[in-house]
């Protein structure tokens, strides 16, 4: 028969497609551990919401929430935030200064990692010279740019080579004790410490850095137990872990979702404990899915839109009006109430209020300037000649965030205010990595969207890298020599009071320049399940894991 | 057909280098992904210089892609951005979308051919009238509603089903992700086969089967059915590859970290050795799919011939 004759040939065809595609199907010896590791709450057990992390989990190159959110499980720093944001010694004994520049650290003795190595000054000046030099590519390597060696160690010039591997500020004086020399004075330094790029590492990171980075290994309140990339993570609690946060439960388990609408239908099914991501469509029926079981609480992001100030029809003499103008046709209420459901809280400073009044928060430092005022804000706006080209474009990034709704809104306030539905529209880009090019590139002609989210809860990183002259975010190009002036008095006040008060006139004269609009701090949310309970979200809007309970 | 095999295997090369250019150069005009690594804040250019030197990224187009496509050949597919390398994550990703795309292929062939059969054999009655307007919903309505829809009552509401696919996606948790995929080709393929079958219950060659006395079940399935397959036989061939692409939105719905969740990462993150690693996996797919459907055509048709 023909077709048998054929039919060989199709088997034959077969093989060699199935041989083209063997190398796909030949992973299945893990899925046994991996169908162990996803039991449920019934065992002690939270099971949290999970994206995937998008850099290494080396404490100096992560530097978003997912990264994060495990760091802060897995390492206990010489300082850690409290959930009011304040910085309190953890794995320090004692941290010293006389001048503001030297600082001599204390580490508590017999403190251990999770493989059982001891803690000791070298596992930080390690960790901290490995993250300042430039070769590691480490994305977080300008968090240690105020220690003294810094420039040697990574120099400005992107062609240059390193002169030295280590910083010379950093000098071990005994197994337990360190000196840190800065470059120039800075009061509140130390309490930069608690941010994840500052913790501590083991040996076996620096011996061994693929098995390190399959399985990291901390200080912290948990250990990893297991770890299948881009799936889950098991987390359990650290047997040599002193600290003050034990784990009040047996352990977490870190599932990666797709989606986060996917977690959400699986949070009311049961399928998952802790979900701090709501999807946008769900929010306004979340407490009434979730029985109450949801938190809402301002995180410390806050989110802006910058003007070029490197372009003269936007920084000209009179354009400090219409600057602050189109701020005050902004109707920050409506639009947070409206779009956001209530998960934004209309600006009222540069901070955020997770500092705290204490920590240099106000809401009264903007005043008039971030309050709508349609009569005063087109009258402002007239004065000072109008909007230049009498068009502003908004700019932002389509390709996630979901950003179009506010831009229109924030656009429609301002049109609505002028009486003109052609005077602000919002121009959109396509990704956020082109979108971020043309910023950085200095090519924005017009007005973009711009936000902030805090490295470690001290007035300081709101200001300096956004408003100083040449700061490491300062997308609008701003520069003021009165600012520049306060915020270096600023570092150098050893008095913490005094060093804000000196931060808040530095943010009251941004303010007054008005180089970019402040709109809405953003919260942080979280719906768990009835299987859990005690759940809060601490400065940086992580879940406080070791808080949480299994009923 | 030996030959004929071979001189499909050979035009495979060019197709091959065409498409794995074309979607290089498509990552790469998404803009420099390295901006994109720092968030919100200025990269640091001295780091930012580093990471472009690694990624070769200073280099003209065409020699990255070329410097790409050697790798390839030696089995190295590069790194996404997190590091990890692309072939790992081409393992993992490749065998759960496989699963997927089975439990959907399974569905859309056996109950898509079946309700064509009956319906075209029933042609303008009631179950016919029925499988053409049930169709015509299905195909009306697009997959993420589906999905949502049936995660919703059967993961949610009723609890019958987990609302998300479990890690290493076991068959049981792919049904209904696998229903949602299969649910448009599987109206395509009934639709198919009811007018291919309805066409030839008319024709010569089966008047004449049941003239000379065959057995009914001879009648349909060797006669009528292997002559109605052909162009469903296309259909199926080429969606294989279509089911395995086409899961990106089915895939985000169930949660499933398969090549869908994969491309869509790359995209999101601009990397361009993962987007094209898994694209250049999927064109062979295709390629291969293509010409299995040729070669099955000489085995349902025996008129026609390659040489």
């Amino acid at each position: 028969m023909r077709g048998a004759k054929s039919a060989k040939w199709v088997v034959g065809a077969a093989v060699i497609a199935l041989a083209a595609t063997a190398c796909s199907s030949s992973d299945d010896s893990g899925s046994k551990d991996k169908a162990k590791s996803s039991s449920g709450s019934s065992d002690g057990i939270v099971r949290a919401w999970w994206g995937d992390p998008q850099n290494p989990l080396e404490p100096a190159n992560t530097n978003e929430v997912q990264g994060g959110k495990v760091l802060d499980m897995i390492f206990m720093n010489l300082k850690e935030y409290d959930a009011t944001g304040k910085a309190q010694l953890e794995a320090a004994d004692s941290i010293t200064t006389t001048d503001q520049q030297n600082f001599t650290i204390k580490i508590k003795p017999d403190l251990k990692f999770s493989d059982g190595t001891p803690v000791t000054s070298s596992s930080f000046v390690d960790a901290w010279n490995y993250g300042a030099l430039v070769t590691n590519k480490q994305l977080n390597s300008y968090f240690f740019a105020d220690i003294d060696g810094y420039k040697a160690v990574h120099p400005d010039d992107e062609t240059a080579a390193p002169t030295a591997k280590t910083m010379s500020g950093l000098k071990v004086v005994d197994d337990h004790t360190f000196t840190v020399k800065l470059s120039q004075k800075f009061s509140t330094w130390p309490d930069r410490l608690g941010y994840k790029a500052f913790a501590p590492l083991p040996k076996e990171f620096f011996d061994n850095h693929d098995a390190y980075l399959k399985k990291p290994i901390g200080d912290g309140p948990y250990m990893i137990e297991s770890y299948t990339k881009g799936a889950s993570m098991k987390l359990v609690p650290n047997p040599n872990y002193t600290g003050p946060s034990k784990p009040k439960n047996k352990g977490v388990l870190l599932k990666v979702y797709t989606s986060s609408e996917t977690a959400y239908a699986d949070l009311q099914s049961g399928q998952l404990d802790v979900l701090d991501d709501i999807p946008a469509a769900d929010l306004p029926h979340v407490k009434n899915d979730l029985s109450g079981r949801y938190l809402n609480q301002p995180a410390g992001i806050i989110q802006t839109f910058s003007f070029p100030m490197y372009k003269p029809e936007w920084s000209k003499p009179g354009m400090d009006k219409v600057r602050l103008g189109i701020s005050m046709a902004i109707d920050r209420k409506t639009i947070t109430d409206k779009i956001f459901g209530g998960t934004r809280t209309p600006a009222q400073d540069l901070t955020s209020p997770v500092l705290g009044a204490a920590g240099g928060y106000s809401t009264s430092v903007c005043g008039e300037a971030c309050t709508y005022d349609p009569v005063k804000a087109k009258q402002l706006i007239t004065e000072g000649g109008g909007i230049p080209g009498g068009q502003m474009k908004l700019g932002y990034n389509a390709d996630s965030g979901s950003h179009k709704e506010w831009v229109d809104a924030v656009c429609n306030s301002i049109n609505n205010v002028l009486g003109n539905n052609k005077a602000c529209v919002g121009a959109p880009t396509g990704t956020f990595a082109d979108f971020r090019n043309q910023i950085t590139k200095g090519q924005m002609t017009q007005p973009f969207r711009s936000g902030w989210q805090m490295d470690y809860p001290l007035i300081d990183d709101f200001i300096t890298p956004l408003y100083a002259t040449g700061g490491s975010s300062n997308d609008s190009k701003y520069t003021n020599k009165t600012v520049d002036k306060l915020i270096n008095q600023a570092n150098a006040e050893p008095d913490t009071a005094k060093s804000i008060a000196l931060y808040q006139q530095a943010e009251k004269q941004v303010l007054t320049d008005m180089p970019i609009v402040p709109l809405w701090y953003q919260n942080g949310q979280a719906g768990w399940s009835s299987k859990v309970s005690n759940v809060k979200e601490n400065a940086f809007s992580y879940p406080i894991f070791t808080d949480i309970t299994v009923n | 057909m030996g030959r004929y095999v071979i001189r499909r295997l050979l035009q495979m090369v060019p197709v091959f280098i065409g498409t794995t250019l074309l979607i290089f150069v498509m990552v790469w005009g998404l803009g420099d992904p390295v901006a994109a690594m720092f968030g919100d804040r200025t990269p640091d250019p001295a780091t930012a210089a580093q990471i472009r030197l690694e990624f070769h990224l200073n280099d003209p187009l065409i020699q990255q892609y070329w410097i790409y496509m050697s790798h390839v050949f030696e089995g190295d597919f590069g790194k996404a951005w997190n590091q990890q390398p692309v072939t790992e994550l081409l393992k993992t990703a490749y065998p759960v979308t496989l699963r997927l795309t089975i439990v959907a292929f399974v569905i859309e062939a056996v109950i898509g051919v079946a309700l064509g059969v009956f319906a075209g054999l029933r042609r303008g009655r009631f179950f016919d009238t029925g499988v053409l307007a049930m169709t015509l919903i299905v195909v009306s309505i697009p997959t993420f509603v589906t999905g949502y829809v049936l995660q919703y009552f059967f993961g949610v509401k009723w609890s019958i089903v987990h609302p998300s696919v479990g890690e290493g996606a076991p068959f049981k948790d792919l049904l209904m992700p696998g229903l949602v995929l299969a649910g448009v080709s599987l109206a395509y393929v009934a639709r198919l086969t009811r007018t291919s079958v309805a066409e030839n219950t008319r024709a010569d060659y089966l008047r004449t089967a049941v003239a000379k006395g065959l057995p009914r079940r001879r009648v349909i399935v060797n006669h009528m059915l292997r002559n109605s397959l052909i162009p469903v036989v296309t259909f199926l061939g080429t969606d294989i590859g279509n089911l395995m692409a086409g899961a990106l939105v089915t895939e985000r719905i169930f949660n499933i970290h398969g090549v869908g969740y994969q491309i869509y990462q790359g995209i999101v993150h601009t990397s361009p050795a993962t987007v094209v690693g898994f694209v250049t996996i999927l064109v062979i797919i295709f390629l291969l799919a293509n010409l299995l459907v040729d070669l099955l055509y000489a085995v349902l048709d025996p008129r026609i011939r390659y040489a």
